[in-house]
């Protein structure tokens, strides 16, 4: 096999918090994570809320200095001394398209942004022609570009977003829940957007979402986070329809699904408790204090990930 | 998982947003009518383009309260350029008629000659009106209120461009380092917050009379020691308020996600700071700075009133008001005017700041 295009290798994400006066605690926001991306691939990554879905992505283009382990773009590994010049070719597309851009530049500019910063251009006319073609790409009119970004609606703000991460020609681009703070039917116009992008530049993406069925669409592969670590990953079908980790199964039960027949003949798995503390993890596999498999073996040790058949990765001693 | 698979013809998984799990047979087109043209155009309907500053300017001038006192304001500052231009007397010279001091030109009511002057009205020589009257020294009232307003005006200004460019530098430095830095900077701005201003302006004062020696008769001079260091005390203790604000804001303009998306375009942080945060917290610079004028010139008149102010024979609108104490049960009218300049000046500066915050302040918009 090739080289994948980004190469996450044990990345450990903490972060201190001051417990006391003294005292300080690390808070495990990711923990030893592993996954690779290969050209023009979408690995979806799921998880509910806190589990460091987007630590993971920030994590992977340093906007934060890891703890431990390494990223690596083509083989090449990423430190604080080469991420300048990574940074053309990892971007990223943050979640909340209001305050994501600036309210004081205007379109031209936050677009332009990454060209300034690069030197992407030789004179004005270059820069605005650059601009004008990414424009086009995301699906806004060349008269959009003198406006500031308060007088978009939530779906063309983040078009903007999208071009902006566009505007370096980046090989790889992390998808930071890039449809969660829309209307779904905007969300349907900017996911398809994304995969015509991809078509189109053999962008790979890590899409990160809280979406199962959004994920499930746009992912050739799904990675399935929960507390810190990644619990299951495998292809898309597979981690949806066959999913092996118990925590996968409660989370695919409780996809809604606009169809009353289906939705009355289902059933869901409803898991007793809350997210344990990360900073007071469970001994072992984190899911097994909500876990209805959990043995003894899941209080002493973390499951690691095994393929159970054609890349589906699983961390789970009981299923 | 019991999951139906829904497959295309070849065999694989169909992938469609959203109807992974429906039944598509369900539906067909005759189910949907096409958007018409005008609804499509619906969708694009935007409003004018403008800028943030245009935006507020004409916010700031639709509130009647701002443009009323941007008026008033702008009056007072005419009256204090030019009528020293028009009205023949200074704000130190004593009345005299062809030469003669005029020793009944003492406390003269508005608009009143006194008896030399008539004589010399009478004769046929022309004498410009006394407006405010005379004080109990024969000096012209008026041009000596108008010069208290220029001082009062003048320390309002520079007291507030010392605390602006002091608590600017101070505040973004420590509100961007943040950690420590931040920790320590502002810790020292507390220890300065706790200490008494008054008190500090009078030592100041009574050390630099003996310490500063001005060459006599310069501008320095004439504004006298206390005035000196009433603007030591604004550069040393008033910044504070402004460096919290600007801290304030930095570390909240920080916490937006465009920050993050510069950082992760690879933007240094001399851009960062110049393109993203500064223009962020624009607004509410202005704003404060508006404030801080009238309590500047509030500051200014209250010491000149207890007698810490400008040095005689500069008047101030606050040393002015002082010595129209003394005969305020025959001359009443002495107090009213510097202390309606006074309240004119302030309630302005306080209601302009007021509708610069209410057109600028992203806070209160949408």
């Amino acid at each position: 096999m090739s080289t994948p295009l980004i190469d996450v290798r044990n990345l450990k994400q903490y972060f201190p918090v001051k417990t006391g006066l003294f005292k300080t605690e690390f808070l495990k926001a990711v923990d030893d994570v592993s996954f690779s991306i290969n050209e023009g691939e979408t690995l979806g990554l799921v998880g509910e809320s806190g589990c460091g879905k987007t630590t993971v992505g920030r994590s992977i283009l340093r906007l934060y200095e890891p703890t431990a382990g390494e990223v690596l773009y083509d083989g090449v590994p990423v430190t604080a001394k080469n991420i300048g010049r990574m940074r053309q070719n990892m971007q990223m597309v943050f979640q909340d398209p209001y305050s994501s851009l600036d309210p004081r530049m205007t379109v031209e500019d936050i677009i332009g942004e990454p060209l300034d910063v690069h030197k992407l251009y030789e004179n004005r006319a270059e820069r605005r022609e650059k601009i004008l073609t990414l424009m086009d790409y995301v699906g806004l009119n060349a008269e959009h570009a003198t406006r500031y970004a308060h007088e978009f609606s939530g779906g063309q703000r983040q078009r903007i977003g999208i071009a902006r991460a566009l505007a370096v020609n980046p090989k790889f681009i992390v998808c930071d829940e890039p449809v969660s703070a829309l209307d779904v039917s905007i969300q349907a116009q900017v996911i398809n957007m994304f995969e015509d992008l991809q078509v189109k530049l053999g962008v790979a993406y890590l899409f990160i979402a809280h979406d199962l069925l959004v994920v499930h669409h746009i992912s050739q592969r799904i990675a399935v986070m929960y507390l810190g670590k990644i619990v299951e990953m495998g292809k898309a079908d597979d981690v949806n329809y066959t999913s092996i980790h118990p925590y996968t199964q409660s989370l695919m039960s409780a996809v809604p699904i606009p169809d009353p027949d289906y939705t009355r003949q289902r059933h869901r798995i409803v898991l007793q408790g809350d997210v344990p503390s990360p900073l007071h993890m469970p001994t072992g596999c984190p899911f097994r204090t909500r876990c209805r498999y959990a043995c003894e073996q899941c209080a002493q040790e973390m499951p690691p990930l095994t393929d159970r058949g054609g890349g589906h990765m699983v961390a789970c001693w009981v299923k | 998982m019991d999951f139906k698979i829904r497959r295309d013809e070849n065999g694989n998984p169909r992938k469609a947003p959203f109807s992974i799990q429906m039944d598509l047979s369900k539906f067909n087109a005759s189910m949907f009518e096409k958007a018409t043209e005008e609804e499509k155009s619906q969708q694009d309907v935007m409003s004018e383009s403008t800028t943030f500053f245009k935006d507020g300017m004409r916010k700031l001038f639709k509130n009647p309260l701002a443009v009323g006192s941007i008026i008033v304001l702008g009056l007072v500052l005419l009256i204090i350029i030019f009528a020293p231009l028009v009205v023949p007397y200074s704000y130190e010279e004593i009345l005299s008629v062809n030469g003669v001091r005029d020793k009944g030109a003492k406390n003269l009511a508005p608009f009143e000659y006194s008896k030399m002057e008539q004589q010399y009205i009478e004769a046929g020589g022309t004498r410009f009106p006394h407006i405010f009257g005379t004080d109990e020294q024969c000096r012209d009232y008026f041009i000596r209120v108008v010069y208290g307003t220029r001082v009062s005006l003048v320390v309002g200004f520079f007291a507030s461009i010392i605390v602006l460019v002091i608590g600017m530098i101070y505040g973004s430095i420590s509100g961007y380092l943040g950690g420590r830095v931040d920790l320590i900077m502002m810790r020292i701005v507390d220890i300065i917050y706790s200490l008494p201003d008054m008190l500090i302006i009078i030592l100041l004062s009574v050390v630099l009379q003996s310490v500063l020696n001005f060459k006599p008769g310069s501008f320095l001079d004439s504004l006298g020691s206390n005035m000196i260091s009433l603007f030591i005390v604004f550069g040393l203790l008033y910044w504070v308020g402004m460096a919290r604000l600007i801290r304030g804001q930095i570390l909240s303009i920080k916490q937006n996600e465009y920050i993050l998306a510069a950082k992760s375009i690879g933007a240094p942080t001399g851009r960062i700071i110049r393109r993203h945060i500064l223009p962020n917290c624009l607004s509410v610079i202005i704003i404060s700075t508006a404030l801080q004028i009238p309590s500047a010139i509030f500051t200014e008149s209250y010491l000149s009133f207890v007698g810490l102010g400008v040095q005689a024979p500069m008047p101030s609108l606050g040393s002015l008001a002082n010595s129209a104490r003394g005969g305020l049960q025959s001359y009443p009218y002495k107090l009213l005017f510097p202390a309606l300049t006074i309240c004119l000046i302030v309630l302005s500066f306080n209601l302009l700041g007021d509708g610069l915050r209410d057109a600028f302040d992203p806070k209160l918009k949408r």
